[in-house]
């Protein structure tokens, strides 16, 4: 097995005095797709924003084999390190496609930037429509996929998704899994997905990790956890 | 009616002086929601930097341009050294912090330059355009004025850089994720606002005169432009600037006369805090959660 991508080692991580996450653990492999599942308030959403260096960390976290604890969140990035993160950080007053150069914007290849640009109204045909629009008049569903897509924008080697499907239609949220399956086959983008709906993210992803107050309580291959009788009651109600 | 076409004009010309402060005040507000109360006095401290290179023997444009370049090295080295360490301070401390530059600016003037009034020459001064509605250096005010605001415009418009200052001052966090080093737009912003700020310092001051507190009015008009035009719109500002300086005019010459004109500044402030919080073109914007 070769070196993963993202490596998280007892990462405690908070706000202002209180920690939220407590030693967790978890990995991310090349080209893979990790999800972390949870209840509200887990912690997950801190996870992310702790590995992007959004909060206060202490721990290890290696990234593409360098270690980001004490980078900075614009460091992170550079590396290619893509979050999308909840709320859908939507540059609200530029228009659909200044978002997208926004995403772009460490990229020097004028020549990939359009293209990349292409390629994202080709996955997003809605996009195309509405490139011309202020971002704050779309849609939620809209939103959505701009803020996939302007992480795209970066070429990133990691996509991470702060619940994707929050708020939006089945069928959009059907169309935003797809392509985050596409892109990552195609592009071997890995992906760390944080999802309240766990059967999607556990039908899309290869590894699950359950987080539980801030603590990892079990983590496996995702196939393994969609089986496992306790999470199939609490998680996916069935 | 000819006078009265020369006021319009003429008020058009300090108007743009007006418009391209107000332009400088919007420009930080946009990015921190902070008013840069200092920011008159900047403008009279580089325009005294212009003033000892002129004095010093350089030519006019090349004074200029150094005062330029020199005013946005001192605005970006005052964000970075002074407002930096108050970034996530109360409103009220970074208030305080505002005033004190602006003390500080006005008496190292008048330590270093003394508060003896001084001329300060125009660069328009071509022969036999008297007689027309607008003095030569009117008429070049407006011209510089224009310039500069084409010249932003297409900077944010069309540059990367300019995108990225603009993402910067509306989504931090997320501009952040973008790879984009935050701190530093709003530095370089500080720098921008300062330099458009030497160059209406450097328009005015042939018409007002160099001294330290040359700008006490002038911030006044603005600060109204910007209230007038939306203190978060640019466009506002510019259109605000233009219309503050012809009002402020007419004022001056058939309603209050010139030693009331001020007051004009005043009723015109308070009004638009009053009757129309969100100025002419200012908006609120609706997001969604």
């Amino acid at each position: 097995m070769t070196a993963p991508l993202l490596e998280v080692e007892s990462l405690d991580a908070g706000y202002g005095p209180t920690d939220v996450l407590h030693g967790v653990s978890f990995t991310v492999g090349e080209g893979g797709i990790t999800t972390v599942l949870g209840a509200n308030g887990a912690g997950k959403t801190t996870l992310l924003r702790a590995v992007c260096g959004l909060i206060r960390r202490r721990g290890r976290v290696r990234f593409g084999g360098a270690a980001i604890e004490s980078k900075a969140t614009e460091d992170i990035v550079r590396l290619g390190l893509a979050h999308v993160p909840d709320g859908r950080g939507t540059f609200v007053q530029l228009s659909a496609e200044e978002n997208l150069r926004v995403g772009a914007i460490t990229r020097r290849d004028r020549k990939g930037v359009a293209a990349d640009m292409e390629r994202m109204y080709g996955y997003f045909p809605r996009l195309r429509e509405r490139r011309h629009q202020q971002a704050g008049t779309l849609s939620g569903g809209e939103q959505q996929m701009l803020a996939i897509a302007r992480a795209l924008m970066l070429r990133p080697r990691l996509l991470v998704l702060d619940e994707p499907s929050f708020g939006l239609a089945p069928l959009i949220v059907r169309d935003i899994f797809a392509i985050m399956r596409t892109v990552n086959r195609e592009e071997r983008v890995g992906i760390l997905l944080v999802e309240q709906n766990a059967k999607l993210a556990l039908e899309l992803a290869d590894t699950a990790y359950l987080l539980e107050t801030g603590r990892v309580v079990t983590g496996g291959p995702a196939a393994q956890l969609r089986d496992d009788e306790t999470i199939r009651r609490a998680y996916l109600g069935y | 009616m000819e006078a009265f076409l020369h006021q319009i004009l003429s008020g058009l010309a300090t108007g743009g002086i007006y418009a391209a402060i107000a332009l400088s005040l919007v420009m930080i507000y946009q990015a921190t929601h902070h008013i840069n109360f200092a920011q008159g006095e900047m403008a009279m401290f580089s325009t005294y930097l212009a003033w000892m290179m002129i004095d010093a023997g350089l030519p006019y444009w090349v004074a200029f341009a150094g005062t330029v370049a020199l005013s946005f090295v001192l605005g970006v080295l005052i964000e970075r050294i002074v407002i930096r360490p108050v970034e996530h301070a109360p409103v009220l401390s970074v208030v305080i912090v505002f005033i004190a530059l602006l003390v500080i600016l006005n008496s190292l003037a008048g330590w270093i330059f003394s508060y003896t009034i001084k001329t300060f020459p125009s660069p328009f001064t071509w022969e036999g355009s008297q007689n027309g509605y607008l003095s030569p250096h009117e008429l070049g005010t407006i011209g510089v004025t224009l310039l500069v605001l084409a010249a932003l415009f297409l900077f944010f418009r069309f540059t990367s850089l300019g995108l990225a200052m603009r993402a910067a001052a509306q989504n931090p966090v997320s501009s952040r994720l973008a790879g984009i080093r935050v701190g530093w737009m709003l530095a370089l912003g500080w720098g921008l606002a300062a330099a458009i700020g030497a160059i209406a310092g450097m328009m005015i001051a042939p018409v007002v005169y160099l001294d330290p507190n040359m700008m006490a009015g002038v911030m006044l008009y603005a600060f109204a432009a910007a209230l007038l035009g939306g203190i978060d719109n640019p466009l506002g500002a510019v259109v605000g600037g233009f219309v503050v300086g012809v009002v402020e005019n007419l004022a001056g010459a058939y309603v209050v006369g010139t030693e009331l004109k001020l007051t004009v500044a005043l009723a015109l402030i308070i009004g638009v805090l009053v009757f129309r919080p969100t100025g002419l073109f200012g908006r609120r914007y609706v997001t969604r959660v």
